[in-house]
């Protein structure tokens, strides 16, 4: 198969970018996309052309959230339920124009051509995204029963990768769906009770604080969230918000 | 050189608690003064951070990714293995010991072993309490799932992303550290050098992978956990980042590498389709509880499925050949990963394997479908299934997966002792890193295990031990010469990988380079392995380390986020890397575990090991690039188990 490929170059995040325009030829259906751009560098570097294109990736099995690029105006492409690391070219068609960008939003500035720097969920976490326990001293696992179906449920919410999608397909930049699912992870178990108010408005103000946009419930990160996750989460996260501001529970 | 294990006295059983009853301490007042390094934010380094931060210690943690959670343990599938006997099936810490050591064909350290079987259970409770999904059944219970070599079902998941959940919950720990103040994280920073003070592990040297600035980190000690060097066979089913490097480094600095030729094959990976391919993909182990490996009896029919003219379905089952029930009666399908691997190699070697290579086996769930019903089988598996689907594009429901073996996994690592100490004073390794716990050959669900246990259970003890006499050295400070001298010398060794292609009339990229490795790896050094391969491996090698090192060219330059460089110096350790796995493969005259010497083996294919010559852990010392490295054995003592012939039948 055949591309043409323009894609975002920027050298670093102070530069402006642009589009670069390049041709790619003999590429497999088979070929992942990553794959694909891994042939469009070493023909870059080959001929000494240019710099490669940078992004990111690692496990390239679509759990570890590295890779994500703007597809054709999609998050990981046009294939539902993927990551870029897992959608192959099988999915375009010979000849193909294909337009490849970093996640566009502010609290994601560029560090590279499509590289972005996503620090900003990890201090959502840091905000709380977690039920505080040190090591030892926990009681035995099968002490704390949870329903077969809580259990599941959370499971589908603690799915998240973390690969910011969401916000990339969000139109206001919001993390709704992010913060979520990790506030739905731990309040639909028992042990995610005990911190669930605090844990809330914490990890709510730190999204804020960081400049990520609000939700006018769209879904687009719903539709483009390559592990579907739910958007009943957002909705729990608000019941959890309110809950949290009329509850009695909350530190002082 | 002196290996001493360390090993505590008294009985198997009571070591570890012996042990943790006489080691030193530090106080908490004390612990605030004390800084440690924590390279990796996989399971090991993660949990070992989350721990070391709560107990007050102050902690520096780096990855080289731009989050902890994208360690390469978020891709583990299939479980982790815990002696909880809540099947009532007979296990027992006991047992969980017995199977790894079996599993690890007798290669492994009996104390450490128990250890790691003894704190399994903790472990689930630890994660419970993070709120690890784990599946449930409808009392709202664990539930189980067995897993190659072993005959109880004591392995917890969740669906087919246990390393995920597990890492999500140590991640979740390690956060919160972060935000009390006790860790800070240092994310996209990559350990370029060891700095060593008067013979103690006493910092690191790390470049800031956006800027590329070179950074200094003194510390009381470091602990390495920076996973395993399966990248040297270039295609395999580690994240494309995973590397040996700070490993490397650290062996390169005087700590001893032990075992590097045991290197686990895994079974169920998704075949190689294309040159352009970059990783393997795994189908995890738990897939075989259900799952039937066959391949046709008749030649005929495998080749007619290569040419496209047959399908899978088209063969009739009395003309499908179960091998791994044929030839393993007691553990069927699930026959340790080493077993089954080499099982279909032998099967597509003689002719049967399916695929357009011919290189495939296949793996059924027909019968299991039949059985419990596509909506079970969905829900205990359909992760996997959707990966496969979209990766091979058919599907899994209707017509079997074909899988064939790849690189996974890497039993060796660096030597430590009981404590996880190198043998250089101060410097730990925990996890894929070290080479402790599994022998020969990891059990699957195991490294999980291994490396939680390291990171929440045995590191935040044994790490006392030592820093307990180091509350009286005061901060170690970066402004010495030790670190001048190692910053200069990671500057001289990225100088010296740009310069070659400033002069090079042929340029390569990295990859062009790498992708030669491993096809030298794999094909003499993987599965099977004997002198003359080995012979050639060592020769090809050493020519490919020479034409890098005259043709090389990396884009860009140093102070810049320069993917292209980092590959080039990891890959300049994978050469070294790759002749001391040549070298260690070479002088262990038997075959063991995933070490398999085709001039060793028993009349119907099996590992044949030799006690009398090689019971013992294969240690080997840097002596500098271009020389042969020196080995040391830490001979191996059975006292509480019974050596046996290792038998799945």
């Amino acid at each position: 198969m055949k591309f043409t490929l323009h894609i975002w170059r920027q050298e670093n995040a102070q530069a402006k970018g642009h589009f670069e325009t390049y041709h790619v030829d003999n590429i497999s259906a088979d070929c992942s996309f990553l794959e694909m751009l891994d042939i469009l560098n070493e023909q870059l570097m080959d001929n000494r052309i240019a710099h490669p294109v940078c992004f990111d990736n690692d496990c390239r099995e679509g759990i570890c959230g590295m890779c994500g690029l703007y597809i054709n105006g999609r998050p990981h492409g046009n294939d539902d339920g993927v990551t870029t690391c897992q959608l192959h070219m099988r999915h375009f068609h010979d000849g193909d124009e294909i337009w490849v960008e970093p996640w566009r939003a502010k609290p994601f500035p560029v560090i590279r051509d499509l590289v972005v720097d996503r620090t900003a969920f990890d201090k959502i976490i840091q905000a709380g995204g977690y039920i505080s326990t040190t090591t030892g001293g926990v009681p035995d696992a099968n002490n704390i029963l949870i329903p077969k179906h809580k259990a599941d449920q959370a499971m589908d919410a603690a799915a998240c990768i973390g690969c910011g999608a969401c916000v990339a397909a969000c139109k206001n930049a919001s993390a709704m769906l992010f913060v979520g699912a990790k506030v739905s992870h731990l309040a639909l178990l028992p042990q995610g009770q005990i911190e669930a108010a605090d844990r809330v408005r914490s990890m709510v103000c730190k999204m804020d604080e960081l400049g990520f946009g609000s939700c006018t419930n769209t879904y687009a990160c719903e539709a483009e969230c390559p592990k579907q996750i739910k958007r009943q989460n957002i909705a729990r996260l608000n019941r959890q918000w309110i809950g949290s501001i009329f509850g009695r529970d909350r530190k002082k | 050189m002196n290996l001493d294990s360390k090993i505590p006295e008294g009985p198997l059983s009571e070591k570890w608690t012996n042990y943790k009853a006489s080691q030193k301490l530090v106080n908490p007042a004390n612990k605030r003064k004390i800084d440690i390094i924590v390279v990796g934010t996989g399971l090991a380094g993660a949990s070992a951070a989350a721990s070391l931060g709560a107990l007050g210690f102050n902690v520096d943690i780096f990855c080289i990714q731009d989050s902890p959670r994208r360690a390469h343990s978020i891709a583990a599938q299939g479980g982790i293995n815990a002696a909880k006997n809540y099947q009532n099936d007979g296990d027992s810490v006991e047992r969980l010991f017995r199977d790894t050591i079996k599993g690890g064909d007798y290669r492994a350290r009996e104390a450490n072993v128990y250890r790691l079987a003894e704190v399994s259970g903790n472990i689930i409770d630890q994660c419970v309490a993070q709120g690890v999904p784990f599946a449930r059944d409808y009392g709202g219970l664990l539930d189980n799932r067995s897993f190659g070599g072993a005959q109880v079902s004591r392995t917890f998941y969740a669906r087919g992303q246990t390393g995920q959940q597990l890492l999500l919950g140590a991640y979740g720990a390690l956060s919160r550290e972060i935000a009390r103040g006790s860790v800070r994280l240092h994310e996209r920073h990559e350990m370029m050098e060891l700095v060593i003070v008067d013979g103690r592990a006493r910092g690191i040297i790390a470049r800031n992978l956006v800027t590329g600035a070179l950074e200094r980190y003194a510390a009381h000690a470091v602990v390495v956990a920076s996973g395993g060097y399966g990248n040297v066979y270039y295609l395999s089913t580690n994240a494309m980042n995973s590397n040996g490097s700070a490993a490397w480094i650290c062996h390169k600095k005087g700590a001893a590498f032990a075992n590097p030729c045991y290197v686990q094959i895994h079974p169920t990976c998704i075949p190689v389709h294309g040159d352009y391919q970059s990783k393997l993909t795994l189908m995890s182990e738990s897939l075989r509880n259900d799952g039937r490996i066959w391949v046709p009896k008749k030649k005929e029919d495998s080749e007619a499925i290569r040419r496209g003219d047959k399908g899978p379905n088209d063969i009739p089952e009395a003309d499908r050949d179960y091998y791994l029930e044929r030839r393993y009666p007691a553990f069927g399908n699930l026959v340790p990963r080493d077993v089954a691997s080499r099982a279909a190699k032998e099967r597509c070697d003689a002719g049967y394997g399916v695929g357009p290579t011919g290189l495939a086996v296949f793996l059924d769930f027909a019968d299991a479908i039949k059985r419990l019903g596509r909506d079970v089988v969905e829900q205990k598996y359909g992760n996997l299934f959707q990966m496969y689907q979209k990766i091979v594009d058919t599907d899994p429901y209707h017509e079997p997966m074909m899988i064939y073996p790849a690189v996974h996994y890497t039993m060796g690592g660096l030597w430590v002792d009981y404590e996880l100490q190198t043998t250089i004073p101060g410097l730990f390794a925990a996890g894929e890193a070290n080479f402790s716990d599994h022998g020969a050959n990891r059990l699957g669900a195991s490294a999980l295990m291994q490396g939680l246990a390291d990171g929440y259970f045995v590191l935040p003890y044994t790490m006392q031990n030592y820093l307990a006499d180091q509350i009286y050295v005061g901060k170690i400070s970066p402004d010495t010469p030790e670190f001048d001298q190692a910053e200069q010398a990671v500057r001289q060794r990225i100088d010296q990988l740009f310069n070659i292609g400033r002069h090079t009339t042929q340029p390569h990229t990295v990859d062009h380079f790498h992708k030669a490795l491993g096809k030298i790896m794999w094909e003499y050094v993987g599965m099977a392995r004997n002198t003359e391969s080995l012979t050639i491996a060592m020769q090809q090698v050493k020519e490919l380390e020479a034409d890098f090192w005259r043709q090389l060219a990396i884009p860009g330059t140093a102070e810049e986020f320069n993917p292209e460089l980092e590959k080039a110096y990891r890959l300049a350790d994978y050469f070294e890397l790759a002749r001391l796995i040549i070298t260690d493969a070479m002088h262990r005259e038997e075959s063991c575990g995933g070490h398999f010497r085709t001039e060793h083996q028993t009349e119907d294919g099996e590992t044949l090991r030799d006690d009398d010559h090689f019971m013992y852990v294969a240690a080997w010392e840097y002596q500098g690039h271009d020389n042969l490295e020196t080995m040391t054995a830490e001979p191996l003592h059975y006292e509480h188990i019974q050596i046996a012939k290792r038998n799945y039948k």
